[in-house]
């Protein structure tokens, strides 16, 4: 969770001295969130995100560096300075991403959780690999995430969907936009449990996310889970966040996860404060490697397009066009 | 090399072109350099009468036949340069069908003999069956693909065979189960993605633009996504507007796609087979009225190089480019242009995007003069894709601007007469010959 936060924080920093550019959505205040439940994932198990997919990455297991780098633009990110800030992907450590568009990645958890379900009843294989989708409360007006709910419920998929309820929706309130707020009362409507959860508490969220994924790996399905939590930052580094009462952000800056864990853990004993300052000098580390990384080459620009670079067709010449040496240097005609 | 000529009773023939290797040709320069790419079956000349079209009675005519057995191994091989067109001529035959010039070793015997006839919905759902027997990863998802056996058959008894979860029946919620199938290509399976019509593709463009083909590339190339997305579209019989769509032309910008256009049941088999191997999403366009074409296909397991385009009817003056339905309004009317002494080389361009910019540019090279028939709309179609594709690449060859024939800017109306105004018809197309030709 510090290492989120310190994340976040730097991402903050680097934007303004121009170092990242486009949209950037920073998660801070949402961290038990993402480590109640990652945490008690495998590696194997998959995580499906959103735009606001920084600490999801992180707390999957994709590294500082590669994170940061990915936001610079740099060869060296998760995805090749291909992805950005919105499309984090990691295939070693099952993060499938990072989606733009609201809602677009709940089918894609959905058909992470159907490979699950089919390898073991029609591959036949050792398989209990659950998938958790995050998204938020905007994302429970769209369609696409009633159409998966059903499907989850239908088809006894391994998936648990956390919708991360910070109560806004850029300048839109959850309260303006939502006919019935309680999103966890929709998870009973389709034939799944829906629970509602204190997204700011990490212990309560990991004590929930814990029986949801036991309930997954056992098959016997979807769980809908609504963590109540807060963005102290606005929607996105672009946001002045001028629409937000000043009393709601301190009513939930007063119940910040982190504050409260580290207050736990050095009265307890389990850290010192030494030990989590160093969780920062990773993330200094991080900047130093994405500045030193180089930016990507020409070459780059058309090489991912199709996995199978025969699909840019054959040229007016009989060759296939990636056999073209221009198309490899990223000049040739399209 | 020899070539050995084979007439039926009505004056139909194969070239089989024999030659010491086999193997290595198709990636050989030699091989690549091949004046005409001749692929696909002879199911040129299959359909008639296609404007008084009853899907029920068509069949393929007898003289329908196919050379002998292709294999996949030994792909394909034209024979070299023009000579070939020339030598596949006999006068002014009109009965000219497609010919896929194969090299054979061991064969030499007559088409009949191997070989079954299909249907082309049969076709598709051979190659589909035998793609799953090849490989358990491979499976089906959409509207009633499973106990309903689909909506065109072409999923029948699959479910029997390979279970409720391998052909799976899905609610009806196009962009989910789309998004599903391109969740479950990311972790490991290869579905086949069926959209009833593929008008209800519509509802699914948002993932199919930014997750089907964006996704290899956003990720850094870390997740393949080899889905099939298949459908029959095009304009049917009186089925109204919105069942009517081409939504070839909507899906051709979205770059990290292949599309594909089946017209034969040679075709179709050997695209769906093609199309479920490759690691690229390729969106498989069927047509409605085209399911029930029937054709004698080889025994032996082939496939179709998604890539390439179809030469169905060699010729001299005219280029025309077509595909899917509109290929047998073309061969309609290539019937009466040769009564009046013309000469149409007919390309079935098969590969949507890309184009096959080989074939199409080798016989423009050589014809001068270009005729586009599609079903697309006129505004940002196929055609118009192809259209600036052709002028870009092969202006210098051109006797005469690249004419496009495409169906009217309209929604497809449900009256018989003026849904037959609204697509390309044979006259049509005879007109625009004599016209490009004078």
């Amino acid at each position: 969770m510090i290492l989120g936060r310190s994340f976040e924080d730097m991402c903050a920093q680097m934007y303004y001295r121009g170092k990242m550019f486009g949209f950037v959505h920073l998660y801070n205040g949402q961290e038990a969130v993402s480590t109640g439940f990652i945490k008690l994932l495998t590696k194997s198990d998959s995580v499906v995100s959103t735009y606001r997919d920084h600490v999801h990455a992180l707390s999957k297991g994709v590294s500082a560096r590669a994170v940061m780098s990915e936001l610079f633009g740099k060869v060296t990110g998760c995805c090749r300075g291909q992805g950005g800030s919105m499309h984090m992907f990691s295939k070693e450590h099952n993060m499938l991403g990072g989606f733009a568009f609201i809602g677009e990645g709940i089918p894609v958890a959905t058909g992470a959780a159907f490979t699950s379900k089919y390898k073991r009843e029609v591959l036949k294989q050792d398989c209990d690999d659950v998938t958790v989708a995050f998204f938020g409360d905007g994302t429970c007006n769209n369609g696409q995430f009633y159409e998966c709910l059903n499907i989850a419920a239908l088809y006894k998929l391994p998936i648990i969907f956390v919708v991360e309820n910070n109560l806004w929706a850029i300048g839109m309130s959850h309260l303006r936009s939502t006919s019935d707020p309680e999103i966890w009362k929709k998870g009973p409507a389709f034939g799944m449990p829906g629970v509602h959860v204190d997204g700011m508490d990490v212990l309560k969220v990991r004590e929930v996310a814990k029986e949801a994924v036991t309930r997954a790996r056992r098959g016997e399905g979807p769980t809908l889970v609504e963590c109540e939590t807060y963005r102290f930052r606005g929607h996105s580094l672009a946001d002045p966040d001028e629409l937000r009462d000043a009393a709601e952000k301190a009513k939930y800056a007063a119940r910040d996860t982190i504050t409260a864990l580290k207050k736990y853990l050095i009265e307890n004993k389990l850290a010192n404060e030494g030990e989590l300052k160093k969780i920062d000098d990773l993330v200094e580390e991080a900047v130093e490697f994405a500045d030193a990384s180089p930016q990507p080459g020409r070459s780059q620009l058309l090489e991912n397009v199709f996995a199978d670079p025969k699909g840019f067709g054959i040229g007016p010449d009989g060759r296939y066009r990636c056999e073209d040496p221009k198309f490899t240097e990223g000049t040739a005609q399209v | 090399h020899k070539y050995l000529f084979i007439f039926t009773e009505e004056i139909n023939f194969t070239a089989i072109l024999t030659s010491p290797s086999i193997s290595p040709l198709r990636h050989s320069p030699w091989g690549k350099k091949m004046a005409a790419r001749i692929h696909g079956g002879a199911g040129a000349g299959a359909a008639t009468a296609l404007s008084t079209f009853n899907p029920k009675k068509l069949v393929a005519p007898s003289r329908t036949n196919l050379p002998a057995a292709r294999s996949s191994k030994r792909c394909i091989v034209a024979a070299a340069g023009s000579d070939a067109s020339k030598s596949l001529r006999v006068g002014h035959s009109q009965k000219l069908i497609a010919n896929a010039a194969v090299a054979t070793k061991a064969e030499t015997s007559a088409t009949t003999g191997t070989g079954h006839e299909l249907l082309l919905f049969e076709a598709l759902q051979e190659g589909l069956e035998e793609e799953m027997d090849r490989d358990p990863h491979v499976c089906v998802m959409g509207e009633d693909v499973g106990h309903y056996g689909g909506s065109y058959k072409v999923t029948k008894g699959l479910a029997d065979k390979f279970g409720d979860l391998r052909v799976l029946d899905t609610p009806i919620c196009e962009n989910a189960f789309t998004g599903m199938g391109i969740g479950a290509a990311m972790t490991g399976l290869r579905p086949v993605i069926e959209g009833m019509n593929m008008g209800f593709l519509l509802l699914a463009f948002n993932q199919i633009s930014n997750n089907c083909g964006m996704l290899h590339y956003t990720s850094g190339g870390q997740f393949t996504i080899p889905v099939v997305i298949r459908g029959p579209g095009g304009v049917g019989r009186q089925l109204g507007a919105e069942h009517s769509q081409r939504l070839e032309s909507y899906f051709q910008s979205i770059p990290g796609i292949q599309m594909v256009a089946c017209s034969t049941p040679y075709n179709a088999k050997g695209l769906m087979k093609a199309a479920i191997r490759s690691e690229n999403p390729v969106i498989l366009f069927e047509h409605v009225l085209l399911y029930n074409l029937k054709e004698k296909i080889p025994d032996e397991e082939y496939i179709c190089n998604l890539e390439e385009a179809e030469m169905v009817r060699p010729g001299e003056h005219i280029t025309i480019l077509t595909y899917s339905r509109m290929r047998y309004h073309v061969m309609q009317a290539a019937k009466t242009l040769v009564n009046k002494g013309y000469d149409p080389e007919v390309i079935d361009i098969r590969s949507l995007k890309p184009f096959d910019l080989y074939t199409i540019g080798n016989s423009v090279k050589k014809t001068h003069r270009v005729l586009i028939v599609e079903e697309c709309m006129r505004t940002g179609g196929i055609g118009a894709s192809l259209t600036a594709a052709i002028n870009e690449n092969f202006h210098d060859y051109l006797d005469a601007p690249v004419m496009c024939l495409s169906s009217q800017d309209v929604p497809t109306p449900y009256a018989g007469t003026l849904e037959e105004w609204t697509v390309v018809q044979p006259a049509q197309i005879v007109t625009a010959v004599e016209q490009l030709c004078q």
